[in-house]
């Protein structure tokens, strides 16, 4: 027999239990069952049966087992002291569960041990220094009394809590106890654990801890403090936690990342994971190098889990995530960037901008017609369509749909007033959006239609009531999208200033000046032209000051050439 | 929600479930194995029509899946369905030739059997044409993922619908019995669907996939909805409420986190559209049984005429669920 002895406490999944405790007492070590009352007697006499011919099994009285209460701390110390009574060579009292599987040879843990012999293996750390809590109970669940089940009576629960806060009600700590936390699966020295079960202060402690909530995990962390002169703050069972406190559960595909591990047992194992159970109990004698446990993989991709279900993957919209507005920052899957005006003033600003960047750039995305897609695509990554109707049906969808489809390459469209308006909003709230806007820009194109004059005015005024409303949006305190707007008179005037601070902001011409810049479209008579629309009574004034009457001096001689600064 | 929306959605509820018991009268038991149903055994409600030829695989998929009994509704089939299946002894069958149209499109049928079988059981409702694939189905049955739910206290579980086609003419390849349709449908839009929630259920609906694109581009409104709840931990006081998008009680609806974060989902593989469509639109079409007096199915007629590729260089070929997980169609959520 080794000195190696463990407790085991049972409630579901018997049979899986017997195979591990067969593992143990076949490997030497006394095995202590404590088989939750909540266990039906017909089950347990199954259970006791298939066990009973084992001369290293016992079991202990039962008491009935729930989350988060005494029953737990009371069914382990029934069980450590029936241990301790009959099975005077153990030295070390390993906790474990029916869902508990070893990884490594069971001779390894007992050599483990040997070699450690004055050593508590216990999880053990106050209530300042845990992150894990779980429910925002810290420090309080050592001070407030919780006779209400948290499982069944949850409201109970909480306004006992609440009631307690407001009266300010306190327990007392008993003298010389300092709160502890830690896992409940612990490995203790016999002189540890008879200390704490022989302690004659054991009914004070026991009074006390009965009304801590979780005392599954304070109770003998707490305690071994008092007793223990060697304590390791660490638990030798592999257990992770998801974001609710729940234990992550190991299936057959975990079976490689649990033997790199080298932990000595795992759990919480999946009863029908065959192949674990397969793998590690019929151990064939794996030649492996000693090593310390190191989980560090596993700890990764539980880590990675908790995340994924907390915080999510940012710009994703999904059948299961879907976050309400002021969830996050940004809305989008990456940083994309919004034109207005500048096509309409600039010739080949389009592919001039695909040069400098290297983005993708889009002409009009909201475009009345359809969604134009770089290259007159009718259809790009993910199946996205450019048809009007199915963008306009959901406005906000496509173009989430379009940021997430085309990670990692940048994407650039243009917008205006006369383009579908709906996503005004989002892009304003949008934290990757990068948005620079020439306003009054779009009277350019109405300068160098040849439509009538009417039509024209009627539609100047449209346009410049829709702009307008879209900068009030965009220059709301909320905006979270990268704005920048100038009116064209001020655009005109030095065009390479906003260019290349644009651009700079794409991460692109930093530092050095434009070696290539887009030429500007003629603009000779436009000056005339916004003075006949304040004749007819519409007054633009998006496009801020314009040189009235006579184009400017700058305008009239050279066109163009005075903007191609080089 | 207030009260007086709450009250409303019960009485809703019960409308449902008795409808459920009413509508019971028209199915016709043939095989009833329902005994051999074990208490925590899964369970697979079908309602379907002249699909014997997908059955073979079909039944072949969710055994290899864990699915300890399939309760199936045979609406006037005259293909040979109730003769194939007679004496399989996981297989329990009932018959009716009654509407489908007016029986809630089959879910007042399914809402009875549930009812009456599936109380207290994990229960999955597809159609023959759907594949279920949840994370990790490649090496964890679905039983794991039960397990998984119910320690999670979750009681229901999404998958959306993702529309696999084949690449060419839908018709060029004809489908065999017993075959993976996947080998023949294995493509598929990731990244075009459109999706709202809906105040009523407070569920999401969701549009998109070739079915859209192609069929609905002039009209996504009435593209029909891919959102779905397939797989419920049973209660009989529960109730579809319409098809599998939406269920009753409303907290079963929420499948989605809110917060930014991802709840665990999977997705139904739908490989309607095979060589056989072409002939079931044409009948579905006459029949005028299924939603919105078949315009699905008269959209469907229409454009196959023309255009019966919908296929295009920007359709995914499915490969396994982390590809669907990384597209963002699915999500791991908690679980490792």
């Amino acid at each position: 027999m080794s000195g190696l002895g463990i407790v085991m406490l049972v409630h579901t999944s018997l049979e899986r239990a017997a195979q591990v405790a067969r593992h143990w007492t076949a490997n030497g070590c006394p095995v202590v069952l404590h088989v939750d009352r909540n266990v039906s007697t017909e089950d347990f006499r199954a259970f006791h049966r298939a066990l009973a011919d084992d001369p290293l099994v016992r079991f202990c009285s039962r008491h009935r087992c729930e989350w988060g209460t005494w029953g737990i701390v009371a069914a382990t110390q029934a069980a450590s002291e029936v241990m301790l009574e009959e099975f005077a060579q153990v030295r070390h009292v390993y906790l474990a569960s029916g869902s508990c599987l070893p990884l490594r040879p069971v001779q390894e843990l007992i050599d483990y041990l040997a070699e450690r012999p004055r050593i508590d293996f216990i999880e053990s750390a106050t209530t300042a220094d845990v992150p894990w809590i779980v429910g925002g109970l810290s420090h309080e669940r050592f001070t407030l009394r919780f006779p209400f089940s948290w499982k069944r009576h949850r409201q109970l629960f909480d306004r006992y809590v609440a009631l307690q806060r407001r009266l300010g009600i306190r327990r007392r700590i008993p003298d010389g106890l300092v709160p502890h936390m830690g896992s409940q699966w612990w490995c203790l020295t016999r002189q540890t654990l008879e200390a704490i079960l022989r302690d004659p202060r054991r009914s004070e402690f026991d009074a006390y801890f009965r009304k801590v909530w979780i005392p599954d995990e304070s109770y003998f962390q707490s305690l071994a403090r008092l007793y223990s002169s060697n304590i390791e703050s660490r638990s030798l069972t592999l257990s992770k936690f998801d974001f609710q406190g729940k234990p992550h559960i190991f299936y057959d595909d975990h079976l490689q990342m649990l033997r790199r591990s080298d932990c000595f047992v795992a759990r919480k194992i999946w009863p029908h994971a065959e192949r674990l159970y397969q793998a590690f109990l019929t151990d064939a004698d794996r030649a492996r190098p000693r090593a310390e446990p190191n989980p560090g993989k596993i700890d990764r991709i539980f880590a990675k889990a908790v995340e994924r279900r907390t915080r999510g993957r940012a710009g994703l919209v999904m059948q299961s995530r879907f976050p309400g507005d002021g969830a996050e920052q940004a809305i989008t899957a990456g940083p994309y960037s919004v034109f207005q005006g500048f096509a309409e003033l600039f010739d080949d600003f389009e592919p001039w901008l695909a040069r400098q960047t290297g983005a993708r750039v889009h002409g009009h995305l909201f475009g009345p017609d359809r969604a134009e897609f770089s290259e007159d695509q009718s259809l790009v990554n993910g199946c996205l369509s450019q048809a009007a109707a199915l963008r306009d049906y959901n406005p906000e969808s496509f173009l989430k749909n379009l940021i997430w489809n085309t990670r990692g390459e940048r994407q650039c469209f243009q917008f205006g007033p006369a383009d579908n308006q709906a996503v005004n909003g989002m892009l304003a709230r949008d934290g990757n959006a990068q948005i620079s806007v020439i306003s009054g820009a779009w009277a350019v194109s109405l300068f160098r239609s040849r439509r009538s004059f009417a039509d024209l005015r009627r539609q100047a005024a449209r346009l410049q009531q829709i702009e307008a409303k879209q900068l009030e949006k965009l220059r709301e305190p909320w905006t979270r999208a990268r704005v920048r707007i100038w009116t064209m008179a001020e655009f005109v005037e030095a065009p390479m200033e906003p260019l290349q601070a644009v651009l700079e902001d794409m991460g692109v011409a930093s530092g050095r000046k434009l070696q290539e810049v887009p030429t500007m479209t003629n603009l000779e008579g436009f000056g005339e032209f916004l003075q006949n629309l304040k004749n007819q009574g519409m007054h633009p004034y998006l496009m801020g000051d314009f040189p009235v009457g006579q184009s400017p001096a700058s305008l009239s001689n050279t066109p163009r050439k005075p903007y191609l600064v080089r | 929600m207030g009260l007086w929306d709450s009250y409303r959605m019960r009485l809703r509820r019960k409308r449902r479930l008795i409808r459920a018991v009413r509508k019971s009268a028209e199915l016709t038991l043939l095989q009833d194995n329902t005994r051999s149903i074990r208490p925590d055994d899964i369970l697979l409600v079908c309602t379907m029509r002249n699909e014997q030829i997908r059955l073979p695989y079909f039944l072949e998929y969710y055994r290899n899946l864990g699915i300890g009994h399939f309760l199936f509704v045979d609406n006037g089939s005259n293909d040979g369905t109730a003769d194939y299946l007679r004496g399989m002894a996981d297989v329990s069958l009932w018959h009716t030739d009654a509407s489908y149209r007016r029986a809630g499109y089959g879910i007042d049928w399914m809402n009875y059997l549930k009812r009456r079988y599936a109380h207290g059981h994990w229960v999955l409702v597809v159609d023959p044409d759907e594949f279920f694939i949840y994370p990790f189905c490649d090496t964890r049955p679905i039983r794991a993922l039960t397990d998984w739910l119910d320690n999670s206290d979750l009681r229901s579980f999404a998958a959306m619908l993702i529309d696999v086609y084949p690449k060419g003419r839908i018709d060029a390849v004809s489908y065999q019995a017993g075959q993976d349709p996947l080998e023949i449908a294995q493509w598929f839009d990731s990244g075009n669907y459109m999706i709202s929630r809906n105040p009523e259920y407070g569920n999401l609906w969701i549009q998109g996939g070739p079915r859209a694109r192609v069929f609905f581009a002039d009209q996504p409104k009435k593209a029909p909805a891919l959102n779905k709840i397939p797989l419920v931990k049973w209660d009989r006081r529960y109730a579809y409420a319409s098809s599998t998008h939406a269920l009753l009680p409303r907290g079963l609806n929420q499948v989605y986190a809110a917060d930014g974060g991802e709840k665990a989902s999977g997705a139904l593989l739908h490989a309607k559209f095979l060589d056989t469509f072409t002939a079931k639109a044409r009948e579905e079409l006459s029949r005028k049984q299924h939603y919105g007096g078949s315009t699905e199915y008269r959209a469907y007629a229409e454009k196959l005429a023309e255009q019966p590729d919908l296929w295009c260089k920007w359709s995914e070929k499915y490969i396994n669920w982390r590809q669907l997980e990384i597209l963002g169609l699915m999500s791991k959520g908690n679980w490792a």
